[in-house]
Protein backbone atom coordinates (compact mmCIF):
# COMPACT_ATOMS: atom_id res chain seq x y z
CA UNK A 1 0.00 0.00 0.00
CA UNK A 2 1.73 3.63 -0.80
CA UNK A 3 -0.55 5.72 1.70
CA UNK A 4 -0.07 5.35 5.11
CA UNK A 5 -4.02 5.51 5.98
CA UNK A 6 -7.45 5.34 4.86
CA UNK A 7 -7.83 9.05 5.17
CA UNK A 8 -4.63 9.61 3.46
CA UNK A 9 -5.94 7.39 0.51
CA UNK A 10 -9.22 9.39 0.01
CA UNK A 11 -6.93 12.58 0.32
CA UNK A 12 -4.67 11.54 -2.86
CA UNK A 13 -2.63 14.11 -1.85
CA UNK A 14 -4.62 17.40 -2.85
CA UNK A 15 -5.84 16.13 -5.85
CA UNK A 16 -9.11 13.80 -4.23
CA UNK A 17 -11.50 15.70 -5.75
CA UNK A 18 -9.97 14.73 -9.37
CA UNK A 19 -8.96 11.37 -9.10
CA UNK A 20 -11.94 10.47 -7.61
CA UNK A 21 -14.06 12.42 -9.72
CA UNK A 22 -12.35 10.72 -12.91
CA UNK A 23 -12.96 7.28 -11.35
CA UNK A 24 -16.66 7.79 -10.48
CA UNK A 25 -17.72 9.07 -13.96
CA UNK A 26 -15.95 6.21 -15.68
CA UNK A 27 -18.12 3.84 -13.48
CA UNK A 28 -21.27 5.38 -14.29
CA UNK A 29 -20.07 5.38 -18.04
CA UNK A 30 -19.27 1.42 -17.71
CA UNK A 31 -22.46 0.38 -15.82
CA UNK A 32 -25.01 2.50 -18.36
CA UNK A 33 -22.91 0.44 -21.27
CA UNK A 34 -23.37 -3.18 -19.36
CA UNK A 35 -27.39 -2.42 -18.50
CA UNK A 36 -27.86 -0.92 -22.14
CA UNK A 37 -28.17 -4.20 -23.86
CA UNK A 38 -29.16 -6.33 -20.60
CA UNK A 39 -32.60 -3.97 -20.82
CA UNK A 40 -32.68 -4.42 -24.29
CA UNK A 41 -32.68 -7.98 -24.33
CA UNK A 42 -35.40 -7.95 -21.68
CA UNK A 43 -37.54 -6.03 -23.81
CA UNK A 44 -37.14 -7.72 -27.33
CA UNK A 45 -37.46 -11.13 -26.04
CA UNK A 46 -40.67 -9.51 -23.85
CA UNK A 47 -42.08 -7.85 -27.13
CA UNK A 48 -41.55 -11.15 -29.12
CA UNK A 49 -43.31 -13.31 -26.24
CA UNK A 50 -46.33 -11.08 -26.41
CA UNK A 51 -46.47 -11.26 -30.19
CA UNK A 52 -46.42 -14.99 -30.06
CA UNK A 53 -49.29 -15.11 -27.45
CA UNK A 54 -51.47 -12.94 -29.88
CA UNK A 55 -50.48 -15.27 -32.90
CA UNK A 56 -51.86 -18.43 -30.80
CA UNK A 57 -55.01 -16.90 -29.53
CA UNK A 58 -55.59 -15.82 -32.92
CA UNK A 59 -55.03 -18.89 -34.94
CA UNK A 60 -57.37 -21.13 -31.64
CA UNK A 61 -60.24 -18.50 -32.49
CA UNK A 62 -60.28 -18.39 -36.28
CA UNK B 1 -4.99 -22.49 -44.80
CA UNK B 2 -7.54 -20.50 -47.01
CA UNK B 3 -10.06 -22.96 -47.18
CA UNK B 4 -10.34 -22.97 -43.21
CA UNK B 5 -9.96 -18.95 -43.57
CA UNK B 6 -12.79 -18.88 -45.67
CA UNK B 7 -14.86 -21.35 -43.84
CA UNK B 8 -14.66 -19.16 -40.67
CA UNK B 9 -15.65 -16.33 -42.43
CA UNK B 10 -18.80 -18.09 -44.19
CA UNK B 11 -19.56 -19.03 -40.22
CA UNK B 12 -19.00 -15.41 -38.94
CA UNK B 13 -21.22 -14.69 -41.54
CA UNK B 14 -24.27 -16.45 -39.70
CA UNK B 15 -26.42 -15.01 -37.25
CA UNK B 16 -27.29 -18.13 -35.50
CA UNK B 17 -23.64 -19.44 -35.57
CA UNK B 18 -23.05 -16.67 -33.94
CA UNK B 19 -25.31 -16.61 -31.41
CA UNK B 20 -24.51 -19.81 -30.47
CA UNK B 21 -20.65 -19.65 -30.47
CA UNK B 22 -21.12 -15.96 -28.41
CA UNK B 23 -23.20 -17.61 -26.00
CA UNK B 24 -19.83 -19.77 -24.79
CA UNK B 25 -17.61 -17.17 -25.27
CA UNK B 26 -19.28 -14.48 -23.20
CA UNK B 27 -18.21 -15.90 -19.75
CA UNK B 28 -14.93 -16.25 -21.03
CA UNK B 29 -14.52 -12.29 -21.72
CA UNK B 30 -16.97 -11.06 -18.95
CA UNK B 31 -15.42 -12.58 -16.16
CA UNK B 32 -11.71 -11.60 -16.62
CA UNK B 33 -12.47 -8.31 -17.44
CA UNK B 34 -14.07 -7.92 -14.36
CA UNK B 35 -10.99 -9.76 -13.17
CA UNK B 36 -8.35 -7.22 -14.73
CA UNK B 37 -10.60 -4.20 -14.40
CA UNK B 38 -10.69 -4.66 -10.32
CA UNK B 39 -6.87 -6.08 -9.91
CA UNK B 40 -5.96 -3.12 -12.00
CA UNK B 41 -7.87 -0.14 -10.21
CA UNK B 42 -6.85 -0.82 -6.74
CA UNK B 43 -3.49 -1.17 -7.60
CA UNK B 44 -3.22 1.72 -9.65
CA UNK B 45 -5.24 3.81 -7.35
CA UNK B 46 -3.46 2.38 -4.07
CA UNK B 47 -0.26 0.45 -4.58
CA UNK B 48 1.52 2.52 -7.82
CA UNK B 49 4.03 4.74 -6.57
CA UNK B 50 2.80 8.79 -6.48
CA UNK B 51 4.61 10.64 -9.68
CA UNK B 52 7.20 12.87 -8.62
CA UNK B 53 6.34 15.69 -10.74
CA UNK B 54 2.13 14.94 -10.84
CA UNK B 55 1.28 13.39 -7.25
CA UNK B 56 -1.45 11.36 -6.86
CA UNK B 57 -3.09 13.40 -9.70
CA UNK B 58 -1.38 10.88 -12.06
CA UNK B 59 -3.07 7.89 -11.06
CA UNK B 60 -6.19 9.52 -13.56
CA UNK B 61 -4.07 7.58 -16.46
CA UNK B 62 -5.46 4.06 -15.42
CA UNK B 63 -8.46 4.82 -16.86
CA UNK B 64 -7.58 7.93 -19.41
CA UNK B 65 -4.85 5.83 -21.64
CA UNK B 66 -7.00 2.42 -21.76
CA UNK B 67 -10.35 4.60 -22.64
CA UNK B 68 -8.30 7.10 -24.90
CA UNK B 69 -6.58 3.43 -27.14
CA UNK B 70 -9.43 1.96 -26.92
CA UNK B 71 -11.68 4.59 -28.33
CA UNK B 72 -9.16 4.43 -31.74
CA UNK B 73 -9.00 0.62 -31.87
CA UNK B 74 -12.59 0.73 -31.87
CA UNK B 75 -13.15 3.18 -34.34
CA UNK B 76 -10.85 1.48 -36.82
CA UNK B 77 -12.50 -2.28 -36.02
CA UNK B 78 -15.92 -0.09 -36.89
CA UNK B 79 -14.65 1.45 -40.07
CA UNK B 80 -13.21 -2.10 -40.81
CA UNK B 81 -16.95 -3.74 -40.01
CA UNK B 82 -18.10 -1.32 -42.33
CA UNK B 83 -16.05 -2.30 -45.55
CA UNK B 84 -16.55 -5.49 -44.81
CA UNK B 85 -20.36 -4.86 -45.59
CA UNK B 86 -19.76 -2.21 -48.19
CA UNK B 87 -17.57 -4.87 -50.21
CA UNK B 88 -19.01 -8.40 -49.20
CA UNK B 89 -22.65 -7.55 -47.87
CA UNK B 90 -22.22 -9.67 -44.85
CA UNK B 91 -25.42 -8.36 -42.47
CA UNK B 92 -23.36 -9.58 -39.76
CA UNK B 93 -20.63 -6.79 -40.55
CA UNK B 94 -23.11 -3.75 -40.28
CA UNK B 95 -24.65 -5.41 -36.58
CA UNK B 96 -20.95 -5.10 -35.42
CA UNK B 97 -20.97 -1.68 -36.63
CA UNK B 98 -23.58 -0.66 -35.07
CA UNK B 99 -22.87 -2.18 -31.76
CA UNK B 100 -19.67 -0.60 -31.68
CA UNK B 101 -20.19 2.94 -32.46
CA UNK B 102 -21.92 3.46 -29.48
CA UNK B 103 -19.41 1.78 -27.00
CA UNK B 104 -16.85 3.50 -29.08
CA UNK B 105 -18.37 6.67 -28.35
CA UNK B 106 -18.69 6.03 -24.74
CA UNK B 107 -14.95 5.28 -24.21
CA UNK B 108 -13.72 8.38 -26.77
CA UNK B 109 -16.17 10.78 -23.90
CA UNK B 110 -14.59 9.08 -21.14
CA UNK B 111 -10.58 9.92 -22.12
CA UNK B 112 -12.04 13.10 -23.03
CA UNK B 113 -13.69 13.92 -19.84
CA UNK B 114 -11.03 12.28 -17.74
CA UNK B 115 -8.47 14.36 -19.61
CA UNK B 116 -9.98 17.22 -18.58
CA UNK B 117 -10.07 16.85 -15.35
CA UNK B 118 -6.38 15.75 -14.96
CA UNK B 119 -5.52 18.63 -16.99
CA UNK B 120 -7.03 21.08 -14.34
CA UNK B 121 -4.52 20.06 -11.48
CA UNK B 122 -1.58 19.45 -13.81
CA UNK B 123 -1.40 22.37 -16.71
CA UNK B 124 -3.89 24.94 -14.50
CA UNK B 125 -6.69 24.30 -16.82
CA UNK B 126 -9.40 22.24 -18.21
CA UNK B 127 -9.01 22.33 -22.01
CA UNK B 128 -6.81 23.78 -24.12
CA UNK B 129 -7.59 23.98 -28.08
CA UNK B 130 -4.65 21.97 -29.13
CA UNK B 131 -4.28 19.53 -31.76
CA UNK B 132 -4.19 16.27 -29.58
CA UNK B 133 -7.66 17.47 -27.82
CA UNK B 134 -9.54 18.78 -30.96
CA UNK B 135 -8.90 15.96 -32.98
CA UNK B 136 -10.20 13.09 -29.63
CA UNK B 137 -12.94 15.44 -29.90
CA UNK B 138 -13.53 15.44 -33.35
CA UNK B 139 -13.23 11.51 -32.75
CA UNK B 140 -16.13 11.78 -30.45
CA UNK B 141 -18.41 13.99 -33.09
CA UNK B 142 -17.28 11.15 -35.56
CA UNK B 143 -18.65 8.56 -33.61
CA UNK B 144 -22.07 10.69 -33.04
CA UNK B 145 -22.15 11.16 -37.11
CA UNK B 146 -21.62 7.27 -37.77
CA UNK B 147 -24.69 6.68 -35.13
CA UNK B 148 -26.55 9.15 -36.65
CA UNK B 149 -25.95 8.06 -39.76
CA UNK B 150 -27.05 4.24 -39.09
CA UNK B 151 -30.43 5.45 -38.72
CA UNK B 152 -30.98 8.06 -40.99
CA UNK B 153 -32.08 6.40 -44.17
CA UNK B 154 -35.35 4.88 -45.19
CA UNK B 155 -34.14 1.42 -45.28
CA UNK B 156 -31.91 -0.68 -43.40
CA UNK B 157 -29.17 -1.24 -46.06
CA UNK B 158 -28.43 2.43 -46.87
CA UNK B 159 -27.73 3.52 -43.35
CA UNK B 160 -25.79 0.89 -42.60
CA UNK B 161 -23.85 1.85 -45.95
CA UNK B 162 -23.62 5.86 -45.08
CA UNK B 163 -22.25 4.94 -41.58
CA UNK B 164 -19.86 2.63 -43.12
CA UNK B 165 -18.83 5.40 -45.49
CA UNK B 166 -18.46 8.28 -43.18
CA UNK B 167 -16.55 5.90 -40.37
CA UNK B 168 -14.04 4.95 -43.40
CA UNK B 169 -13.71 8.95 -44.51
CA UNK B 170 -12.77 9.72 -40.50
CA UNK B 171 -10.24 6.67 -40.66
CA UNK B 172 -8.17 9.53 -41.58
CA UNK B 173 -7.99 11.23 -38.08
CA UNK B 174 -6.47 8.28 -36.28
CA UNK B 175 -3.17 9.00 -37.22
CA UNK B 176 -3.70 12.57 -36.71
CA UNK B 177 -4.70 11.76 -33.03
CA UNK B 178 -1.73 9.57 -32.75
CA UNK B 179 0.88 11.99 -34.09
CA UNK B 180 -0.87 15.23 -32.82
CA UNK B 181 1.99 15.39 -29.83
CA UNK B 182 4.81 15.12 -32.23
CA UNK B 183 3.93 17.35 -35.03
CA UNK B 184 2.45 20.37 -33.02
CA UNK B 185 3.31 21.89 -30.02
CA UNK B 186 1.03 20.87 -27.21
CA UNK B 187 0.40 21.10 -23.47
CA UNK B 188 -0.01 17.09 -23.82
CA UNK B 189 2.79 15.10 -22.93
CA UNK B 190 4.07 12.75 -25.24
CA UNK B 191 2.64 8.72 -25.41
CA UNK B 192 3.71 6.75 -22.20
CA UNK B 193 3.61 3.40 -24.14
CA UNK B 194 5.33 2.90 -27.27
CA UNK B 195 5.56 -0.32 -28.97
CA UNK B 196 8.80 -0.01 -30.50
CA UNK B 197 10.91 1.18 -27.87
CA UNK B 198 11.31 0.93 -24.25
CA UNK B 199 8.34 3.10 -22.19
CA UNK B 200 9.11 6.05 -20.29
CA UNK B 201 7.15 4.59 -17.10
CA UNK B 202 8.55 2.65 -14.27
CA UNK B 203 7.42 -0.93 -13.79
CA UNK B 204 5.78 -0.84 -10.94
CA UNK B 205 3.34 2.18 -12.40
CA UNK B 206 3.32 0.14 -15.62
CA UNK B 207 1.67 -3.00 -15.03
CA UNK B 208 -1.33 -1.63 -13.82
CA UNK B 209 -1.46 0.70 -16.86
CA UNK B 210 -1.16 -2.57 -18.97
CA UNK B 211 -3.48 -4.64 -16.19
CA UNK B 212 -6.25 -1.86 -17.35
CA UNK B 213 -5.67 -1.69 -21.14
CA UNK B 214 -6.74 -5.59 -21.31
CA UNK B 215 -9.31 -4.80 -19.05
CA UNK B 216 -10.31 -2.49 -20.86
CA UNK B 217 -10.34 -4.79 -24.10
CA UNK B 218 -12.13 -7.64 -22.99
CA UNK B 219 -15.46 -5.26 -21.57
CA UNK B 220 -15.14 -3.82 -24.93
CA UNK B 221 -15.40 -7.49 -26.37
CA UNK B 222 -18.05 -8.31 -23.98
CA UNK B 223 -20.17 -5.28 -24.49
CA UNK B 224 -19.91 -6.03 -28.54
CA UNK B 225 -21.28 -9.59 -28.25
CA UNK B 226 -24.15 -8.65 -25.96
CA UNK B 227 -25.21 -5.76 -28.41
CA UNK B 228 -24.89 -8.16 -31.80
CA UNK B 229 -26.65 -10.92 -29.87
CA UNK B 230 -29.50 -8.39 -29.19
CA UNK B 231 -29.11 -7.28 -33.54
CA UNK B 232 -29.56 -10.68 -34.15
CA UNK B 233 -31.97 -11.78 -32.07
CA UNK B 234 -33.72 -8.65 -33.77
CA UNK B 235 -33.73 -9.05 -37.03
CA UNK B 236 -34.05 -13.01 -37.31
CA UNK B 237 -37.16 -12.70 -35.27
CA UNK B 238 -39.34 -14.55 -38.32
CA UNK B 239 -36.66 -17.41 -38.27
CA UNK B 240 -37.66 -20.61 -36.44
CA UNK B 241 -35.07 -20.94 -34.34
CA UNK B 242 -35.74 -17.09 -32.50
CA UNK B 243 -39.01 -18.60 -32.22
CA UNK B 244 -38.23 -21.44 -30.65
CA UNK B 245 -36.28 -19.95 -28.43
CA UNK B 246 -39.26 -17.09 -27.23
CA UNK B 247 -41.17 -20.16 -27.15
CA UNK B 248 -38.81 -21.58 -24.03
CA UNK B 249 -38.82 -18.09 -22.74
CA UNK B 250 -43.30 -18.25 -22.70
CA UNK B 251 -43.31 -21.07 -20.93
CA UNK B 252 -41.50 -20.24 -17.97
Amino acid sequence: MFFDSFAEFLAMGKHGFYVWLCYGITALVIIANILAPIRQRKKLIEQQVRLQRREKKNASEA
Amino acid sequence: MWEALKRLYHRMGSPKWFYEISARWLPWFAIPAALFMIVGTVWGLAFAPADYQQGNSFRIIYIHVPAAILAQSAYAMMAIAGAIYLIWRMKMAAWVAAAIAPIGASFCFIALITGAIWGKPTWGTWWVWDARLTSMLLLLFLYFGVMALQKAMDTEDTSAKAGAILSLVGLVNIPIIKYSVEWWNTLHQPATLKLTEESTMAMDMLIPLLIMIVGFYLLFATLIFMRTRNSVLWHERKKNWVKKLVQVQAEK
